[in-house]
């Protein structure tokens, strides 16, 4: 187990140098000047100056990556001021340090993504399973073609329909926001409702289906007629034999999904004005705002590569015969 | 592809009963069975399927739709750009919002017009789909074609060229790809165009193509790459070997008419998710930008207008979630026919 940690934390270092490399050179590099794209339409002399001087653009674009990089781990002196260790630099667009704006933002995603997900595994497996136990019978079928409606709704479609009948209509709930858990978690839950139910649409579907198939493929395995033959009730096979073999595909599938989860939670934050993350890239990429934007990548691409690794570790936990080495 | 009549041949080696009945049928199978491609084979269990050949029909619908559209606003009489609702008093009260109820739906207007610029929303959604689609077969033709190049490569020469390609395949897939999007669509246009100067609609259209590309052909190539691991060892591809047949002919001839079952499936699944990853990308503003009807971008204009006109939603939205159900659909339909074993 210890060595495959730390086997896939070093891969997963390499890989995200790589992205860094990669989007630094892209956003620093090959445009003709960065501080006046950085600057964007309406530029200031004033504004180009602090740009250049905070991009330190009289350097090698190779070097400039390397500071960025030192920055990050050892922290680095700007002329605007201090900036301690995981230093990504200072926004373009109002000077605040990028490091502390994303700290900012990240409860409000984290609690989107990971509020949606309990949703979306819990109706998601909980339905299929249903399906799986009833299969063939009226119960299956509607669960199976309001699981195909389903997925083809769309978050930028559902989400102003949710808002204009729950919020405007019925007046059941208030504007969707982000109260801190440990504020209010009255108000936090109330607040990310609406969001996680539009979250979670796009992916439940999608684990209906995978959830069925799976539990369906399971309960024909030889184990599981082993242990009905052994005169175990049916219940008992389902849910402590096959439920278990059929989880195995679907943590597979659900690492897979993340970086989409986080797609998701973008369009999510950005329908009901969350200050998440998602709406904190798709802001700075419009004021391209790149010390921004490159904080975000870099923080999101992190995100999902760890917790790949821990879907990989679970993976192993729920099904022995895969040896991690 | 010989399953076919292997098939045949393994069923004529095992006795049956001795009911003439039940061995005349097999004949007669047998005989039907005989001169069949598995193509043809495909298209008769598809025509079978009733639900694949109705959603097989919404979706051709929908391209012949995106293919004349400007036949049809000549016939209709309006184009997406003029600005009714501003031109012609009494269409737009003094808020810019429709007179008629239902976002001012009658019969010279379809589907209502537009708030605000008070544009022919029917023409603005013909148009915005016809873009749209155009966008998405690009980046599945492109994607498939990387895919298929990839896939294949690292699958049949393996070895170094099988590591570093699968190396590269799994870089290309942990980019976070909608932030990717997101974030690269206005650098790569900056590269291109100084970002002063407006950027000409084909260039833009072209990033969008590009960007979505890049990431959009790993999952098919990871599939392809197995598939053929698996197809290299089987006789028929040694039997070419043996003979001499060249690599080339041997990917083009051999390996490559059995990877268009998985190829077909997965090009199902991609089309209907570039559809809306590409109107996610304009509805958060970095798609095709005004006056360039699109189909996304309609989403993020009722979203900024749903209080006050939510008709406006329901035409992209409706649209949209019968084109990705009616594509579902069929893509299940389309895996059924080609592999019959793999049930539901």
């Amino acid at each position: 187990m210890l060595r495959f940690l730390i086997r896939r934390s070093l891969g997963a270092v390499v890989i995200l140098l790589i992205i860094s490399a990669v989007t630094f050179f892209l956003f620093y590099a090959v445009p003709r000047d960065p501080a006046t794209l950085a600057c964007g339409k309406n530029c200031t002399p004033d504004a180009l100056a602090v740009i250049r001087k905070n991009m330190g653009i009289d350097e090698p674009v190779p070097v400039q990556y390397f500071h960025f990089m030192v920055g990050i781990v050892a922290g680095r002196q700007f002329n605007v001021g201090d900036c301690p260790a995981p230093c990504f630099g200072y926004s373009f667009a109002n000077q605040d340090p990028v490091w502390q704006t994303i700290l900012d933002r990240f409860p409000t995603t984290v609690s989107l993504t990971v509020g949606g997900a309990v949703v979306f595994l819990t109706i998601g497996l909980g339905a299929g399973m249903i399906a799986a136990w009833k299969k063939g019978t009226v119960i299956d079928k509607a669960f199976s073609s309001m699981s195909l409606v389903l997925s083809s709704m769309q978050i930028y479609f559902i989400g102003p329909l949710v808002l204009a009948l729950v919020v405007y209509n019925l007046e059941l709930l208030d504007q969707p926001k982000y109260v801190p858990l440990t504020q209010d978690p009255a108000g936090w839950f109330m607040g990310l409702l609406i969001p996680w139910m539009v979250v979670q649409i796009i992916f439940t579907a999608n684990y209906t289906r995978l959830s069925r198939s799976s539990m369906i493929e399971q309960l024909q395995e030889d184990h599981v007629r082993a242990a009905r033959a052994k005169g175990m009730s049916g219940k008992y096979v389902f849910f402590r034999y096959a439920w278990r073999g059929s989880l195995i595909p679907i943590v597979t599938i659900f690492g897979v999904d993340l970086g989409s989860l986080f797609g998701g939670a973008m369009i999510t934050e950005w329908t009901f004005s969350l200050p998440g993350l998602g709406t904190l890239a798709v802001n700075s990429v419009q004021n391209t705002d790149l010390p921004m934007v490159m904080g975000v990548m870099l923080f999101a691409a992190t995100f999902i590569i760890l917790f790949n690794i821990v879907v990989d570790a679970a993976y192993a936990f729920i099904d022995p015969r895969v040896r991690l080495s | 592809m010989t399953s076919t009549s292997q098939a045949a041949a393994a069923g004529a080696d095992t006795p049956g009963p001795d009911d003439p009945g039940l061995s005349s049928t097999r004949v007669a199978k047998e005989a039907e069975l005989a001169g069949r491609s598995p193509g043809q084979l495909m298209w008769m269990r598809f025509k079978r399927d009733r639900t694949g050949v109705i959603s097989a029909c919404i979706v051709l619908a929908f391209f012949l739709i995106a293919a004349l559209a400007p036949v049809i606003s000549w016939l209709y009489g309006k184009d997406p750009y003029t600005r009714y609702g501003q031109l012609r008093p009494g269409l737009l009260n003094e808020n810019f919002y429709p007179v008629k109820p239902n976002g001012g739906i009658d019969g010279e207007f379809w589907f209502g017009l537009e708030p605000g610029l008070g544009r022919d929303v029917f023409t603005q959604l013909l148009y915005g789909i016809r873009n749209s689609l155009a966008l998405a077969v690009i980046i599945t033709l492109l994607s498939v074609l990387t895919a298929i190049i990839i896939g294949v490569a690292g699958g049949y020469f393996g070895g170094k060229v099988d590591y570093f390609l699968g190396r590269f395949t799994d870089l290309m897939m942990s980019f976070p790809n909608q932030l990717f999007f997101v974030a690269f669509t206005p650098v790569v246009g900056a590269l291109l165009v100084d970002p002063r100067d407006e950027m000409p609609t084909w260039l833009r259209a072209g990033v969008l193509v590009y960007v979505m590309w890049l990431l959009g052909w790993m999952t098919l190539a990871r599939l392809l790459r197995g598939q053929t691991l698996s197809l290299r060892e089987r006789e028929f591809i040694e039997a070419a070997r043996v003979a001499g047949t060249p690599s080339g002919r041997i990917v083009r001839k051999e390996l490559l008419p059995n990877l268009v079952t998985p190829i077909l499936v997965q090009a199902t699944y991609m089309l209907p998710n570039n559809v809306t990853a590409i109107a996610g990308l304009s509805f958060l503003g970095v798609g095709l930008l005004e006056p360039t009807p699109d189909w996304g971008r309609m989403f993020a204009k009722g979203a900024e207008i749903y209080q006050s006109d939510i008709t406006y939603m329901f035409f992209p939205g409706g649209a949209m979630v019968i084109f990705i159900l009616a594509f579902n659909l069929l893509g299940d339909s389309v895996r059924d026919a080609f592999d019959p074993k793999s049930g539901r």
